[in-house]
């Protein structure tokens, strides 16, 4: 046997080395690391900022190894469209949550796709508030208890959990929409494969494009890791339904061209 | 060759920032400050810039904010309920130390209040409507020369110290037509070794307003700012005085309100008062001690201004105790009266008061 060690897997060169701050079973961590492979592999990663979101990402910026900006809790979007519009030659993401994305931040999501902001938006939808304890978020799911739901969220009186993509895909300028998940190795390879995709399209300069990803939030919905990841399955998906709603990359290069 | 033109005082602010380099503009429409917008929609293109109608104010303050932190000039503009909106950017970009230009063209509040020229943002602009310990270069045009003027320097200001500047206008001087002769660039440059331009060739910057670790990490944050709050409040502090030598009566206004007196000033030397004025240009830092000096030796200021008792408070806070101060405030959009200004000092004087009355 040759004492030669051939590497099978390592730490993609995007990811910081240092310990996060995420719970066991959370998904961030995953996402995250999608994230940097797909920068490294599209050679962006010199070139790119990660613009946090208020919420339990809110230091995605100390693990991802591109330069970091933070913006007001909602206003990502917004932060992402002055900073690709100062630099239309970078890559710029939006990392985001629930709370984030539709509740406090509803506006400038809309807004920046109907705009078609040449910006990347990752949505990690775990149907919860993390940072803050668990409280219900926009998507909460009919019936499920948190700390401001604490009999079940009641669409009488609240309203249905939103669906992102679906509301995006209303809007004429967004390139790409998909909803993918991480609660499973085959869905996590999925997700890779959209988050490249929609990167990949933000290099090209094909205009705003959109990844929405199932994740698990263990701690704050009071399970253990392994049952998160099937709750996903079992209580997420049949709401949010995995999907690629979006995908004219073509159409896209020929408005540019004729433009 | 400078020409003198005829322009919109909110037109002479806008063309003055295309001078100053800024070519990223974010706005959300509201009256009295509409022409910057529609002026900007027009010129940006032009010049290759970026003119961006946001959906709200508070997307509009946070484009300057991603702007800002990508290295460039940008502004953004807006009237008094627009500028409540704001606040929640404009702390974040202070925390975060980044440059930016900001405008308000006041109208009367509180709440939708009326669209007529106003001071009453004096508070929210120099004490800071945001959360948290901080504060923004706060200036105070009269004309639209000034608008034009002080925009220049408000860019070199906020590049400078990494901070916002606030011109703190009204619908009079926004609105109202002048001559003005356009400001040359001042052509200094500032390097901006912490823009998020993509880590190439260094390590990654970070722009961020919260600090955790270590536990005393936003404490010393907080220190590192007012260190820099100290030092603007060294270096930029602004006034015109006008009279002020042999005055016996100093009358303090700003803005519209500063016209309005410096009439009232000729006429009551017309007639044999010795008035005189100071107009703070810097609203924040305030020219406390230049005040005072000016105050003590009068004996007898007249706060004159477009709200009910906001920049009164700072006149007080100067004098210290030292001279009573009184106040003659209009509010909604009035303008304080020449006729009313004059009959107040007139009327200490025929009393024969020893001193005024504090407001």
């Amino acid at each position: 046997m040759s004492a030669k060690t051939i590497p099978m897997y390592k730490r993609p060169e995007g990811l910081t080395d240092v310990r996060t701050h995420y719970c066991a079973g959370c998904g961030h961590g995953i996402v995250h690391k999608l994230i940097a492979e797909a920068l490294e592999e599209l050679e962006v990663l010199d070139r790119t900022i990660l613009i946090a979101p208020v919420g339990c990402a809110v230091l995605a910026y100390n693990y991802i190894e591109v330069d970091g900006l933070e913006a007001a809790h909602g206003r990502a979007p917004a932060v992402a469209t002055g900073l690709k519009r100062a630099l239309p030659d970078r890559m710029v993401i939006s990392y985001q949550g629930d709370g984030d994305l539709l509740a406090i931040g509803t506006g400038e999501t809309i807004h920046a796709a109907n705009r078609g902001e040449d910006i990347t938006v990752i949505f990690v939808n775990n149907a919860v508030y993390g940072m803050t304890g668990g409280q219900m978020a926009p998507t909460t799911l009919e019936g499920q208890k948190t700390l401001t739901s604490p009999y079940g969220r009641n669409p009488a009186d609240v309203g249905f959990p939103i669906r992102a993509c679906e509301v995006l895909d209303t809007l004429e300028s967004p390139v790409y929409i998909e909803r993918t998940s991480v609660h499973n190795p085959a869905s996590v390879r999925k997700t890779k494969k959209a988050i490249l995709k929609a990167l990949k399209y933000q290099k090209d300069g094909l205009g705003y494009s959109f990844v929405e990803i199932l994740s698990m939030c263990p701690t704050n919905w009071g399970v253990e890791p392994v049952t998160g990841a099937e709750w996903v399955k079992d209580a997420m998906m049949p709401w949010f339904t995995l999907k690629k709603f979006r995908d004219r990359p073509e159409e896209k290069k020929e408005e540019k061209q004729a433009s | 060759m400078s020409k003198t033109l005829l322009m919109k005082g909110n037109e002479a602010l806008a063309e003055a920032a295309i001078i100053a380099g800024c070519r990223h503009y974010f706005a959300y429409p509201i009256t009295p400050q509409n022409e910057i917008p529609a002026y900007l929609s027009r010129r940006m293109p032009e010049v290759g810039g970026t003119f961006l109608q946001a959906e709200s104010e508070l997307a509009a303050i946070s484009m300057v904010l991603g702007a800002a932190a990508g290295g460039v000039r940008t502004m953004t503009s807006s009237s008094s309920p627009g500028m409540a909106l704001k606040q929640e950017g404009i702390s974040y970009i202070a925390g975060s130390e980044l440059p930016c230009v900001l405008v308000n063209v006041m109208r009367g509040g509180p709440g939708l209040g009326a669209i007529a020229g106003a001071q009453g943002d004096y508070f929210q602009a120099t004490r800071g409507g945001g959360n948290g310990d901080y504060r923004t270069i706060v200036l105070a045009p009269g004309s639209a020369q000034e608008l034009a003027d002080f925009t220049i320097d408000a860019f070199d200001l906020a590049d400078e110290y990494r901070i916002p500047v606030l011109i703190l206008a009204d619908g009079y001087i926004g609105q109202m037509s002048e001559p003005v002769v356009l400001p040359e660039p001042t052509g200094k440059t500032f390097k901006k070794p912490w823009a998020l331009t993509g880590a190439k060739g260094r390590s990654k910057n970070i722009i961020a307003s919260m600090k955790l670790i270590p536990d005393t990490a936003l404490e010393e944050h907080n220190l590192h700012l007012q260190e820099k709050y100290d030092l603007i409040s060294e270096n930029v502090r602004r006034i015109e005085t006008y009279h002020t030598d042999d005055a016996e009566w100093l009358i303090v206004a700003y803005g519209t309100a500063a016209r309005i007196a410096r009439k009232a000033v000729d006429r009551l030397r017309a007639e044999g008062v010795k008035a005189g004025l100071f107009r703070p240009l810097s609203l924040w830092p305030f020219p406390d001690r230049e005040l005072y000096e000016l105050a003590r030796n009068a004996g007898k200021v007249l706060t004159v201004e477009m709200s009910l008792g906001q920049l009164v408070e700072d006149v007080k806070l100067s004098v210290n105790g030292a001279v009573e101060v009184d106040l003659y405030g209009r509010a909604g959009g009035a303008v304080p009266a020449l006729d009313d200004i004059i009959e107040r000092i007139k009327s200490y004087e025929r009393e024969n008061h020893t001193h005024v009355q504090a407001s």
